[in-house]
């Protein structure tokens, strides 16, 4: 006993009740009470999602050409089928929507495979997605090049015209963002003074306003007879205020990076650019990346508010159904449907944010 | 009162120890002061190291030793008097502090390795954007310094995976990566647990013989010993001694040197 201590035995680790009735055992009957609780749970989820389920699919209709055929008491999904044309891509000329559904795939080819770990020239495709493609895309869709036919943009709607809004409109905002926070950090006076300027009157405008007055103002400064598209003013609006939260975003990140690392840089002879697009923006931005999903998710839901300038996006399209007398008795389906297709889009986001901040976390733990 | 910062032992100093070795001067520090605020960090600084020269810096903490080297890169600006690096004088002019930056090495306290880059990375990102040395050739002298400081095995993993020391010594190949001039180290050990302290020192020491000229803030007076030509005592901003290492060792002239050695070398 005296001299040094007694080799002991390791102890035995804790023993896993695995399966279906363990797992139940548990986690859901642990104690009387969570017995009682998960019963009363159990019971209040049937009596809410049997009769959802029957709307939405057991007692709906799905077959038919008018809302008249919907008689069986649950939801008519029929004007999906009969008016999915104008949902996708509003008053887009029917024989050039191709055009569209080429941007659609090459949108796809890009970011879907950002999903995919083990892709191949991954990169790459992301690259392109956030430099050729929007400009490639816009000339695509608008025409008026390479024979294309020209499609102004006042025809454009629907879906199409929410994704071409949200997609150009988070190209632009994260790097206005980036040069915004930068510009906040400056060393110069006037261009933080600028910065802080341009952050603080954006965000501090309600995107409505912005909206309005983009669509009604603008006019009034210009010349007589000059007209500057609504779409790019909508996104130019977009842009900026979204371009102002980001900026906000990233700053944090900023500060997060210590000081060493900005000496370290500077110690090494790299100049402003190369510290900040090198080191110190790499780390700051995957701090920041729930920030910024947060800010991208909220951008592609508030680009539904171009309705007020009326632009026709896929809430518009909806609406305007929903207004036709054809099909009048759809509100509820109609919205829903809206609603979910919203929530496809922001929620693969999500996910996606996700995915990348684990795959970067690898190799950092101590710092 | 300016008298008083270059108050020495007795008449040419080591100077004569370096100029010795290799006449020509590399860092020219003439009538420097610093003010953070209105507090005076550095006071009249005068000083000049030879191409070759190994000189360790010690003092009390806040006795500006960090600030001192700090502006040697001007990673701290001097608000008075002149800093000369190899005949070129540090000022406002941006392209000439990138230009004199990539041939001084610094090694931090805290080690200020890029965490999102491998060891690789680390040591290739200034030689490649600076120097705009192709991507084989920066790896190359990479790996011939990593391989230096021995650890080139580490060069694919992240500076998170590894321990302080071999963090340090990628940090120090990553300096040696651009062919410094000059090495700057701020207490380069004072963040490291004791067991990592030798290997670091080890390859301090192996710079030392091999020709750098460096500057040293350091507490490893064991590292003074057997390296530096000359150890230089500052206090509240100001030079008080400096010697070569056996004068400042055996018989410092300072009062206050005295003091500092006594408390430092008690345990």
């Amino acid at each position: 006993m005296s001299d040094g201590v007694e080799p002991v035995a390791d102890p035995e680790p804790p023993t896993q009740h695995g399966g279906l009735l363990g797992w139940l055992r548990s986690n859901l009957f642990s104690t009387w009470y969570n017995s009682i609780l998960t019963l009363v749970l159990i019971y209040v989820l049937v009596t809410v999602l049997v009769p959802l389920l029957n709307w939405l699919i057991f007692n709906a209709d799905f077959v038919g050409s008018t809302q008249a055929q919907c008689d069986s008491g649950g939801a008519c999904w029929l004007f999906l089928k009969q008016r999915m044309g104008f949902f996708i891509y509003g008053f887009y000329p029917d024989e050039q929507q191709w055009r569209v559904n080429i941007l659609f795939a090459m949108l796809a080819a890009c970011f879907v495979p950002q999903m995919i770990p083990r892709f191949p020239g991954r990169k790459w495709l992301g690259i392109l997605g956030f430099t050729v493609l929007p400009v490639v895309g816009f000339f695509l869709v608008r025409g008026g090049v390479f024979g294309l036919r020209f499609v102004p943009t006042s025809l454009w709607g629907g879906l199409m015209l929410t994704l071409v809004l949200a997609y150009a409109g988070m190209v632009a905002s994260l790097p206005v963002g980036i040069f915004l926070a930068l510009g906040r950090r400056s060393s110069m006076p006037a261009i933080r003074g600028l910065s802080v300027v341009f952050i603080e009157v954006w965000r501090g405008v309600p995107l409505i306003t912005v909206l309005f007055m983009a669509s009604v103002m603008i006019p009034l400064f210009l010349p007589p007879g000059v007209t500057f598209d609504k779409l790019l003013r909508a996104f130019i609006g977009i842009t900026f205020f979204w371009g102002a939260y980001m900026a906000e975003v990233i700053r944090g990140g900023l500060q997060a990076i210590p000081k060493g690392q900005y000496e370290a840089a500077e110690a090494l002879g790299l100049g402003y650019w190369r510290k900040m697009g090198l080191v110190i923006l790499p780390q700051a931005l995957k701090i920041v990346i729930p920030g910024i999903v947060n800010t991208l998710i909220a951008l592609f839901k508030d680009t539904t508010l171009v309705l007020i300038i009326g632009l026709f996006d896929i809430l518009g399209t909806v609406q305007a159904t929903i207004m036709d007398p054809a099909w009048s008795d759809v509100t509820a389906e109609a919205y829903l449907f809206v609603a979910f297709t919203f929530w496809i889009f922001t929620f693969s986001l999500s996910r996606y944010s996700q995915r990348l901040e684990h795959r970067l976390q690898v190799g950092h733990e101590n710092e | 009162m300016a008298d008083d910062t270059t108050q020495v032992g007795d008449a040419p100093p080591s100077a004569a120890v370096s100029a010795a070795k290799n006449g020509a001067v590399i860092i020219r520090v003439e009538d420097v002061s610093k003010w953070f605020g209105k507090f005076l960090a550095l006071k009249r600084l005068n000083l000049e190291v030879s191409r070759g020269e190994r000189i360790v810096i010690c003092g009390p903490s806040g006795s500006g030793k960090s600030t001192f080297i700090r502006c040697l890169n001007r990673l701290e600006k001097h608000q008075r008097g002149h800093i000369t690096i190899d005949g070129v004088e540090l000022t406002d002019d941006v392209k000439n502090i990138e230009q004199i930056r990539s041939q001084i090495g610094m090694v931090f306290q805290q080690f200020n390795l890029f965490p999102h880059l491998t060891v690789m990375e680390n040591c290739c990102l200034a030689p490649m954007w600076v120097h705009r040395v192709s991507r084989k050739e920066a790896e190359a002298a990479a790996m011939k310094y990593l391989e230096r400081v021995r650890i080139p095995e580490q060069a694919q993993k992240y500076p998170g995976q590894l321990s302080g020391g071999q963090q340090q010594r990628v940090a120090i190949a990553r300096s040696l990566c651009m062919n410094p001039h000059i090495m700057l180290f701020d207490e380069p050990t004072s963040a490291l647990d004791p067991e990592m302290i030798k290997e670091v020192l080890e390859v301090m020491v192996e710079l030392a013989q091999s020709g750098m000229t460096m500057l040293c803030v350091t507490h490893e007076m064991g590292f003074a010993k057997t390296v530096a030509d000359r150890v230089i005592f500052m206090d509240q901003g100001e030079i008080l001694e400096q010697a070569t290492p056996e004068k400042f060792f055996t018989n410092p002239q300072n009062p206050r040197t005295q003091q500092f050695l006594e408390q430092i070398l008690e345990h």
